[in-house]
């Protein structure tokens, strides 16, 4: 039966993360971290390990609370709406990377301690050629005789400083194509693993670089098959796009709240500034973006789970239009700002600038449009 | 905790069956239309005859008025047959109903406000088209301030004597009545003072005037009153009350999962001209850019089927839609118009050939698309006017001053 809404216990969890982060995750919180050395506000992913959004999405078997990807996507558009620091976006991915592929000593390892937050993930894919698919990847893995050797560098790795176990994506053979892409769990504290924090923009998130130099692993920290984790991957690709998406539209419902509330206190030539078209007008074709987009959010994690087959269209679907939403959201809401909504002391330029980060993750628009132009046969 | 609602895209056995049915009977009776047919507005006693003997059949197949109580003549469907059946119309490509202002509009009016001798009267013969009706809002001086109407309806007796014009009037030409509002206190507020009054339209004093569109179609009338009698008995819902009955038909639009499947009929034929039509010596939908706005559009249409998925939900849980119409139809109305328009880029120097011309590419329909759903733009509530009700009733912000 046609039933394209949330379940009573979806609008449960989605209220009360609202009610917790808008506790626990205020823009100052956001600040204090970006100043800190890891990124990492420990009380609020205590909280969240406390609540199980750390284990959401991971069995009930293996400790999690075995919901889906929808549960998911409600608490990734809370934690957007907040700008809400740290990996866990991350975290989810590399969960679902072991949950799905890891071995039996790497699950019974890492699964307990990413469950209780007490670990912290973050995917490690591209390279400096930028891309995101299986050609981008080159890092060399090399079989030795008690597991593998890893030689190369990854760019681009959000998370970082903070993150303690990685999920690299290396070549076991050489080529271009799917063929040959092996995934690994390596902890960032192994002999040869180095860290480079990157300067971004984007105040509420940290993004390192990774040199692995002869990097020594263990045939335990292999997921999936050798040579043939290119499809794994790809799926947590789709899986960070919804992500992403879910995240951007949390924020730009966010920024559209705040553009609103400030307009309607903000006076100028003796009314408040919301009370012009040039602004209400604005205002409307914010929500007549981002509310058609919640239901392209939605169907994408609904898709993840109940119809794979249809995941990479509907997820290329929700980056590609979030992506864009996002940013113009923001972009509008600076200006219905004015002048305040350009400065260091106001806490717009926090989503600001995280939509720009979010509009390139995982796939830009483009990329996600030609790409759904090539799934759907044109 | 058992969960009341689960997230789920299909449809039940018996929507499917009821789907099957529906579309085995279209894909028998549906009339097959021709490319040079005359259109409807053309006044062709013939297209009018053939149009009103479809929608006949339809209802005596039992798919029209779907959401119309039994007693009246319709079928009493719940939200997703009627939806079935609007998405099969259109994916059948079924022509329109004749007479859908008096099935969408003053019928549910008639069923909500009308007295029992009116719905005996009218409704039986909305549903046979054998009386078409038309809309009398819209005015030369109202147009998205309709309330400021000033078409009078003064009482002598037992009658209303009308005075004043109506404009854009579809279906005036070969409209039997037209549900009107009149002013009828030209002292009170200017909500207040206005009634909804329905006029035969063979009245002497009436004359209707074709406006020919940019299409180059007659597609609606100037309509003028000249001391048109009608009887009081012709009131609907209460004198000077006329704003709150016109507006509570406005709301009762359910036919978004229609116009979805309509929009994404369009960009599939877009799709195929693009993979066909050759720009530079290759398909048009191998050019970067054109690839890239196509990708875009199909996510933009798919992102309105699935809102009407989500408002459909809305209506079935019981839900007030909020502003939610609003957004659709600045959404869609736009997206439909962006459709066309890439057509016409796609097409290049063919873009503008005329309907008749053997070398317009798709019968030379694109262009008058791109005009026509400019005009739906403005129709039925302008954009702008979307974006008032948007920021004002969606978010709050503060009301313009009205005079």
């Amino acid at each position: 039966m046609i039933d394209f809404g949330l379940s009573e216990d979806q609008e449960a969890l989605q209220r009360s993360a609202r009610d917790v982060l808008a506790r626990e995750c205020s823009p100052s919180l956001v600040r204090e971290t970006a100043k800190s050395g890891d990124g990492l506000p420990a009380a609020l992913y205590a909280k969240m390990a406390e609540l199980g959004w750390t284990g959401l999405i991971v069995p009930e078997t293996h400790g999690g609370l075995g919901l889906g990807t929808l549960e998911l996507a409600l608490v990734l558009e809370e934690l957007g709406r907040v700008v809400a620091p740290g990996p866990f976006l991350g975290t989810q991915l590399v969960t679902a990377a072991l949950v799905r592929g890891g071995t039996a000593a790497a699950k019974k390892t890492w699964l307990p301690r990413l469950v209780a937050g007490e670990a912290l993930g973050a995917l490690a894919y591209l390279e400096a050629s930028d891309r995101h698919d299986a050609a981008g990847i080159t890092l060399a893995a090399k079989k030795t005789r008690v597991g593998y050797q890893l030689k190369g560098e990854k760019l681009f790795v959000a998370g970082l400083p903070g993150a303690s176990l990685l999920l690299v994506a290396a070549r076991t053979k050489a080529g271009s194509g799917p063929r040959g892409v092996s995934l690994f769990v390596v902890p960032v504290d192994t002999p040869g693993v180095r860290v480079r924090p990157v300067e971004t923009i984007d105040l509420t998130r940290r993004v390192g670089e990774l040199e692995l130099r002869d990097v020594v692993v263990d045939r335990s920290a292999l997921v999936g098959r050798e040579g043939e984790g290119w499809p794994l991957l790809a799926r947590l690709l789709d899986l960070g796009a919804v992500g992403i998406a879910a995240d951007s539209l949390g924020g730009a419902e966010r920024a559209l709240e705040m553009a609103v509330e400030y307009s309607k206190v903000r006076q100028q030539f003796g009314r408040p500034i919301g009370s012009f078209q040039a602004l209400k007008h604005m205002a409307a074709e914010m929500v007549a973006e981002i509310e058609p987009s919640r239901s392209l959010v939605w169907y994408a994690a609904y898709v993840f789970d109940k119809t794979p087959a249809e995941a990479p269209r509907a997820a290329s679907m929700a980056k590609a239009r979030l992506g864009e939403v996002y940013s113009r959201t923001v972009n509008r809401a600076v200006q219905m700002h004015g002048g305040i909504g350009f400065t260091w002391e106001h806490d717009l330029h926090l989503w600001f600038k995280r939509a720009r980060w979010n509009e390139v993750a995982f796939g830009d628009p483009p990329f996600h449009r030609d790409r759904l132009a090539e799934l759907d046969g044109y | 905790m058992l969960a009341l609602h689960v997230m789920d895209l299909t449809y039940t056995k018996e929507e499917d069956t009821f789907r099957r049915e529906i579309r085995a009977w279209l894909a028998k009776n549906t009339p097959r239309r021709q490319h040079d047919d005359q259109p409807l507005e053309s006044g062709d006693p013939k297209r009018i005859a053939d149009a009103k003997a479809w929608q006949r059949k339809v209802y005596e197949a039992g798919y029209l008025a779907m959401g119309w109580p039994r007693e009246y003549g319709g079928q009493g469907a719940d939200v997703m047959r009627q939806t079935i059946v609007n998405e099969e119309l259109v994916r059948a490509r079924a022509p329109g109903f004749i007479g859908l202002l008096g099935i969408t509009m003053v019928g549910p009016t008639l069923i909500t406000h009308g007295s029992e001798e009116q719905k005996r009267r009218y409704l039986p013969k909305i549903l046979t088209a054998d009386e078409i009706w038309c809309q009398g809002y819209s005015e030369p001086g109202s147009g998205s301030d309709l309330a400021s109407l000033k078409t009078r309806a003064e009482i002598v007796g037992d009658e209303f004597v009308i005075n004043g014009q109506k404009v854009w009037t579809s279906n005036a030409q070969h409209a039997d009545w037209m549900f009107c509002l009149v002013r009828t206190d030209p002292d009170a507020p200017k909500h207040g003072g206005i009634s909804y009054v329905l006029i035969d339209m063979k009245t002497p004093g009436i004359t209707v005037r074709p406006l020919v569109q940019m299409t180059g179609d007659a597609g609606f009338n100037e309509v003028f009153f000249e001391d048109v009698h009608a009887s009081r008995a012709n009131l609907v819902g209460g004198l000077n009350n006329g704003w709150q009955v016109a507006n509570a038909t406005l709301v009762h639009e359910r036919n978004m999962l229609g116009s979805t499947t309509r929009t994404q009929q369009s960009f599939q034929s877009l799709l195929r001209l693009a993979k066909s039509h050759k720009r530079n010596g290759r398909p048009a939908s191998q050019d970067p850019l054109i690839r890239q706005r196509l990708a875009d559009l199909a996510i933009r249409v798919e992102t309105m089927k699935l809102e009407a998925y989500r408002q459909l939900t809305d209506t079935l849980r019981g839900r007030t839609p909020g502003i939610a119409a609003s957004v659709s139809k600045l959404v869609s109305t736009e997206l439909n118009h962006d459709l066309a328009r890439t057509a016409l880029d796609i097409m290049g120097s063919y873009g503008p050939l005329g309907r008749k011309d053997p070398r317009a590419l798709d019968h030379g329909i694109w262009p008058i698309d791109f005009m026509f759903s400019l005009g739906l733009i403005i129709g039925g509530g302008t954009s702008q006017i979307q974006k008032n009700i948007i920021s004002e009733r969606g978010l709050g912000m503060p009301r313009e001053k009205r005079a």
